[in-house]
Formats: structure tokens, sequence, C-alpha cells
């Protein structure tokens, strides 16, 4: 069993002629950018841009703003869409469906498996700098698969057992694109082609599976399911990444689900490089073969897998033998939803905009209760621009997520005498600010 | 099951929907930490994108809201689910439509 759509089983010949044919599709140029939503389509056309020795593009957004850098960087690249209404502006090819089964009902069995060089560069991923352009990562296949080989032996998932992994997640992005693709293709384990969104879809996929089974998720959809009353269906593993989860939420997930949860760290840089039992500890424990090393300016993450020696998003506590703590993002880091960004990124992006004379945004006061997201606000300097203007330019340039709530309109910023921009003093700029007279 | 808003189960008037509407829109602006006031959130308002600018964090944020209060389980695999956030009133009906408490 390679996969599953809607309950039913998809054969691995069935993928080798889906991708056999998508490749015939792509065309001669050799970068895809794989937007297919089906995670099945993403994965027969991730298949089919490594056999025609292509590179897979993944952006973490899709704005104008980042499609434009993207065309800068790989101008051959076309992009691979299931959906009518892609508005990528990329040459557009669509993922050629399956034929209906002809008398015999079967695939044909001509496809052959290719065989893929280790150092094969896989995807490009991107991360945002802290200047305008994204900034790209290289993956190769051989890499990718010792990470992923590593991922399935401290999840637990025993050789020879075929697990159907359900995502919430997209496989566009990293934690998705391991842990919800590259992880069942290269341990012998079942993709599904949902991407349940509701909690009463989470629940219907996954009764729609034999057992056993895996969700792959993050803090924001556990924390939507335990609120929901749906009665959730057996769950072998449960998977949480993109944020760390309060050991109240980790404990309530495995007692109603009455599951084991596990939680990934990992940066896109890094891919996944540690797992933790968030009932049982704190403490993550390392891959093996990876490294992570404090130096001047945070903690650097180098060996086995990681292709380029990484600098973490966080404040990590080394504590020797493998495992580590981690302390909370370094300042300027943003992750909303497990989309990242920097302080530094959107500043620049605020500060573009024409008729912008000074901008800033900064970390909103962690409000709600657990898990809630935490936004980003921004303090604006603007004459003649109004807060929508601002938005409909800002909404063009970086991920939605990161559009700033609230976005203030300021006479000036309160930069102190050396110039300096202290978060708190946004903070205090912005709760200072006259609010809607009915808003609670 | 028939989404038809003919055949409500708890059928409301329009000026019971538009009360709906007015309600969601408290609760939305509450859930959400919105700046806007509630009462700035016309019927036709969209959720998404230009309108009121949510996000799919939103969204999920909205459902869990929709399914304590009125005990309506949101589904993206219905063919709604892009339409009942199209606007508030779009919204409301659905939920006038299926509400269990």
């Amino acid at each position: 069993m390679l996969a599953y759509r809607a309950g039913k089983p998809i054969l691995a010949r069935q993928f080798l002629a889906d991708a056999e044919r998508t490749g015939a599709a792509l065309g001669a140029g050799g970068h895809v950018l794989n937007a297919c939503a089906d995670r099945y389509r993403f994965a027969v056309g991730l298949a089919a841009a490594l056999a025609t020795g292509k590179v897979s593009l993944l952006p973490s957004t899709r704005t104008p703003e980042v499609i434009a850098h993207l065309k800068r960087f790989a101008p051959d690249a076309v992009c691979l869409t299931d959906e009518d209404d892609c508005g990528v502006e990329l040459p557009r090819v669509r993922f050629p469906e399956t034929p209906a089964a002809g008398s015999s009902g079967e695939p044909a069995l001509s496809a052959r498996m290719p065989l893929i060089e280790a150092r094969q560069r896989t995807a490009w991923v991107f991360t945002s700098g802290s200047t305008g352009a994204p900034v790209p990562h290289e993956k190769t296949f051989g890499n990718l698969l010792d990470c992923m080989r590593v991922e399935a032996e401290r999840l637990g998932l025993a050789p020879g057992v075929s697990h159907a992994i359900v995502a919430t997640v997209p496989p566009q992005h990293m934690y998705g694109f391991e842990a919800s693709v590259l992880l069942p293709l290269a341990s012998g384990n079942a993709l599904t082609a949902e991407r349940p969104f509701y909690p009463a879809d989470i629940c219907a996929v996954l009764a729609a599976l034999p057992r056993p089974r895996v969700l792959v998720t993050t803090p924001i959809h556990l924390r939507a399911l335990m609120a929901s009353s749906l009665a959730i269906p057996d769950v072998d593993l449960v998977v949480s990444a993109t944020a760390p989860l309060s050991g109240q939420l980790a404990s309530e997930v495995e007692q109603r689900g009455r599951t084991r949860l596990l939680e990934i760290y990992g940066t896109t840089e890094t891919g996944s490089i540690a797992v933790r039992r968030t009932t049982e500890t704190a403490e993550w424990r390392l891959w093996p073969e990876v490294t992570l090393e404090p130096r001047a300016g945070g903690t650097w993450a180098h060996g086995g897998h990681v292709e380029q020696p990484a600098r973490m998003c966080d404040v990590i506590e080394v504590l020797g033998s493998g495992r580590f703590l981690l302390h909370g993002r370094l300042a300027d880091l943003v992750n909303i939803a497990g989309k990242r960004s920097s302080l530094g990124y959107l500043n620049h992006q605020l500060n573009s905009i024409p008729g912008v004379l000074d901008g800033a945004f900064f970390h909103c006061d962690a409000a709600g209760g657990d898990a809630a997201v935490t936004r980003v606000g921004a303090c604006v300097v603007a004459p003649g621009l109004d807060a929508a203007a601002i938005t409909a330019e800002l909404r063009r340039r970086i991920d939605p997520v990161f559009l700033p709530r609230p976005l203030l309109l300021v006479a000036s910023l309160p930069r102190t005498s050396t110039g300096k921009l202290p978060q708190e003093a946004l903070r205090s700029l912005a709760a200072a600010q006259p609010r809607p007279a009915n808003a609670v | 099951m028939s989404d038809n808003v003919s055949s409500l189960r708890q059928p409301a008037g329009s000026a019971g929907i538009t009360a709906l509407t007015r309600e969601l829109a408290g609760l939305i602006v509450a859930a959400l930490n919105l700046e806007v006031p509630a009462a700035d959130i016309g019927p036709d308002t969209a959720l998404y994108g230009e309108g009121l600018g949510l996000d799919s964090i939103d969204i999920l944020e909205i459902a869990l809201v929709v399914s304590k209060q009125y005990g309506v389980q949101l589904r993206a695999d219905s063919e709604d689910n892009e339409r009942i956030f199209a606007s508030l009133r779009h919204l409301a009906e659905y939920v006038n439509a299926h509400r269990t408490k």
C-alpha cells in the first residue's frame, strides 16, 4: 500500500505509472514548483521530478513577491498544480489525472522504478532572509532519506507494518514534506491524499483508514480537536511539530485519544533533528549523527543529514549525550502556525511600501489559552496612507499569517536616543491607542 | 442532506438571520480579538481575504466557537465550505440550518 484516498488503497505500480505520465507532462525545464494540494498528487509530482532530473521548489508561501524572486532564481520553473484557480504566475502544468481504468481496471505495469543517486538535488526549500529575497536551502535525496530512516525508528514505526499516515499540514511545508510524504515513501508506510482541516474532518479521515494509523499535525489542530466534543477515532500515534506543545495539551491528547504523542523538532534548513515524548520529558533527543553546538550568536546544528551547518531559531540548552532543552525563540524570529519569518524581514517589506516613512513590527503579548496563536502587530508612520492600503500592499509581499494585528498608524515610532526601537516600547504604544468602542 | 435554506429544520425568518448575523459578528470579534467593532461587520463582509482578512487559523477558531455555541461541526469536504465563509450572512444561514443548540 503506497497511499490512500477516501480510505481506498493506491498501489505502488499505480504511483509509478502516474509519476511516469506526470514526468512526461513537466517539459524540459529543470525546476518544478509543486503546488498540488492533494498529497498523493504532490508525491507523484515529486517522484516525477526526481525521475526526470528536475528539482522541486518548495517556497514557504506563494505571494506575488515570492514568486517574482523564484522566477529570477529558476527562470525555467513551471508550476505543477491540481487546482483550476492556481494563482501562481508561472507557466502552468496541470496535473495529468489518472486515465479512467480500462477493461482490465489495472494500471500499466510498464512503469519502472527509477534509480536516484544519493547526491541528486531533490528540492530547494526557502526561508525568508532578513532583507527581501528568500534564502534557498538545498535538499539532496540521500540526506532526506537518511533523515527519514532515523525518523521512522524514533517514532517507533515498526518495520514491516504499514501505517496509514494522515496529516493536517501541507506537503509543501518542510515538516509536512518530511513526515507526511517522504516518511511514508521511505519507510514502507502509506500516505493519505486528504488534508483534513476541521476537527470533524480529521476524525472522518482517520476513521476511514485501517489501523495502525498515525496523525501528523500541529498544536493548533490538536487544540481545536481537543476543544471539540467529538469522539476521536483510535489513532496509534500522534506527531506534532511547528511549535512546542504544552505538557497539559499533550496529556489531554494522549488520554482522550488513547494514544502516544511524540513531538518533532526541526527547522526548514535542517529538517527534523530531534524528538520527545512530551508527557514524559521536556528533553529532546537528537538524531544520533546530528550535533548541536553553542556558538556566538546562537546554537548551530551540523552533521548527519544536515546539509549545511545551520543556526537554530531557538534559545537552546545543550545537555550532552544528544539531549537538549528549548527556552523560547530568538528575539528576531517570528513563527506563526509553522510559518517562519523574522521581524527584520517583515520590517524590510513594510518599509519598502511607497508612502511608508517608518514602520516596525512587534510581537504581541501572548494572550488567550493554551497553544493560542500569538500574532504580530505593527506601528507605521505613513501620512497619506490608511491601514487598508498598507494591508493590501503587505498582502502582496508577505504571507497572510504575518499581516499585522493591530496595524497602528502613529505620528512617530518610539525610538530611543540611540535610535533603537525596543519591542516593549512598541507594545506600550499599541496598548495606548484608542480601541474600538465595543471590541471585547 | 440538503443544505438549501428552504429545508431548514428550525426555520428562522430574515429577522432571525439578521440577529444571528449580529451575534456571530460579536463572537468572531471576541474570539479573534479583532480591532474592528462588531457593528462594523456587515452581513455581506467576506471573512477571508480582502474583507475581514481572516486566515485559516482564524477559520479554525471560528469553527470552534460555532461548534461550542451552536453544536455545528463544520466540514471542509462539504461543497458548502467555500460558500459558508464567503460572507457573514452565509455563515449565519449555514449555522441556522444546522444548529443543534
